[in-house]
């Protein structure tokens, strides 16, 4: 799983309100190289909940990413590069999704999410 | 790997999963006869909704290929032995392809919305007793309820939600699900609509749809 994937994902359980960044738990992460396209970034920017991918790339051991990121960034190579990193080649293997709010587990297994609710919470 | 389409010899199985076929594969060729306007397309999200073999979504990264490097591609399947297959179709053919196990989009509604430009669906679609929808493994893979029309009604407003300004939805249907009513219902959400591919085979008439948000509607 990517961490774009993790930054398009909340916690959908009957009641959470704020399901919003799940939180991971790392058993295993790797690494997979992904071409650079700086188009597909750019065009990624403004969907992206930035906090929510820097805290996230922290989890997974890369510290790089600056707190606060604006339109005015992706002019910078450096910049593009890290962000490259963080969304697409940063891989969750084997962990958890924990929702915010409830502290509900969603496994991730072989970088397969598996999102699905049980019934009492749908 | 230089390949069209996805190739059947490389696609992966399972015995609760539903492997490729006539409804697959007019899927495929629909999107193979777009193929143009997808690549002009320029898709940044790519999404299947029920993805089974992955036979359809690899088929969509292969038909985006090279042109398009910049495509994303996200599949999901309520069925976690389909993500799995999935995953190992894709592999086999050297695209990739984010999985996840879900119902439909449960889990991506808040934060995809508005964000998906091409969206592919080959929705259990087969009229059955409303008990079978929603079983686990295979039958999820049919099992439509009255008309077919159950899990289809529940796909159609996600999809609304997930599309984006530019999006394009292309759905498998069959006769008796009643297409243009399927069409009037989104044509009420914006949509226009049209049947890019029609095939009868021995046992079901097949119709693919394209949807598409416009304006004058």
């Amino acid at each position: 799983m990517r961490l774009l994937t993790h930054n398009m994902l909340a916690s959908n359980i009957k009641g959470v309100t704020n399901g919003f960044p799940l939180r991971i738990e790392v058993e295993k992460a790797i690494e997979k190289q992904v071409d650079f396209n700086p188009e597909f970034l750019k065009n990624m920017f403004t969907k992206i909940h930035w906090k929510a991918l820097v805290d996230a790339s922290r989890i997974m051991g890369f510290a790089e990413l600056p707190e606060e990121a604006d339109s005015s960034m992706l002019e910078s190579d450096d910049f593009l590069r890290n962000f490259h990193h963080a969304l697409l080649e940063l891989h969750l293997e084997e962990g958890a999704l924990v929702c915010p709010e409830t502290g509900r587990r969603f496994p991730v297994n072989k970088g397969i999410p598996n999102m699905l609710l049980h019934e009492d919470e749908v | 790997m230089n390949f069209r389409t996805a190739q059947i010899r490389l696609v992966s199985s399972h015995p609760e999963v539903y492997e490729p076929c006539d409804d697959s594969f007019a899927l495929v060729d629909a999107l193979l006869a777009d193929r143009t306007n997808l690549v002009q397309h320029q898709p940044t999200l790519c999404m299947e909704v029920g993805c089974g073999s992955g036979y359809v979504i690899t088929s969509l990264a292969l038909i985006l290929g090279k042109e398009s490097v910049g495509a994303h591609f996200i599949a999901t399947d309520i069925n976690p032995h389909a993500v799995r297959v999935t995953q190992e179709t894709l592999e086999a053919h050297g695209v990739h392809a984010e999985l996840i196990s879900t119902d439909i989009a449960l889990g991506l509604e808040q934060r995809l919305a508005g964000s998906v430009d091409v969206m592919v669906v080959n929705p259990p679609y087969v009229p059955t007793p409303e008990d079978e929808v929603g079983c686990e493994g295979i039958v999820s893979a049919w099992a439509g309820g009255e008309n077919g029309r159950v899990v289809i009604d529940r796909i159609l407003p996600i999809a609304d939600n997930l599309l984006s300004e530019k999006g394009w939805l292309y759905m498998v249907t069959l006769a008796a699900n009643n297409p243009i009513q399927i069409c009037r219902t989104m044509r009420e959400k914006g949509y226009a609509s049209r049947i890019v591919l029609q095939r009868s085979t021995e046992e079901e008439s097949l119709h693919i749809i394209k949807f598409w948000r416009d304006s004058d509607i």
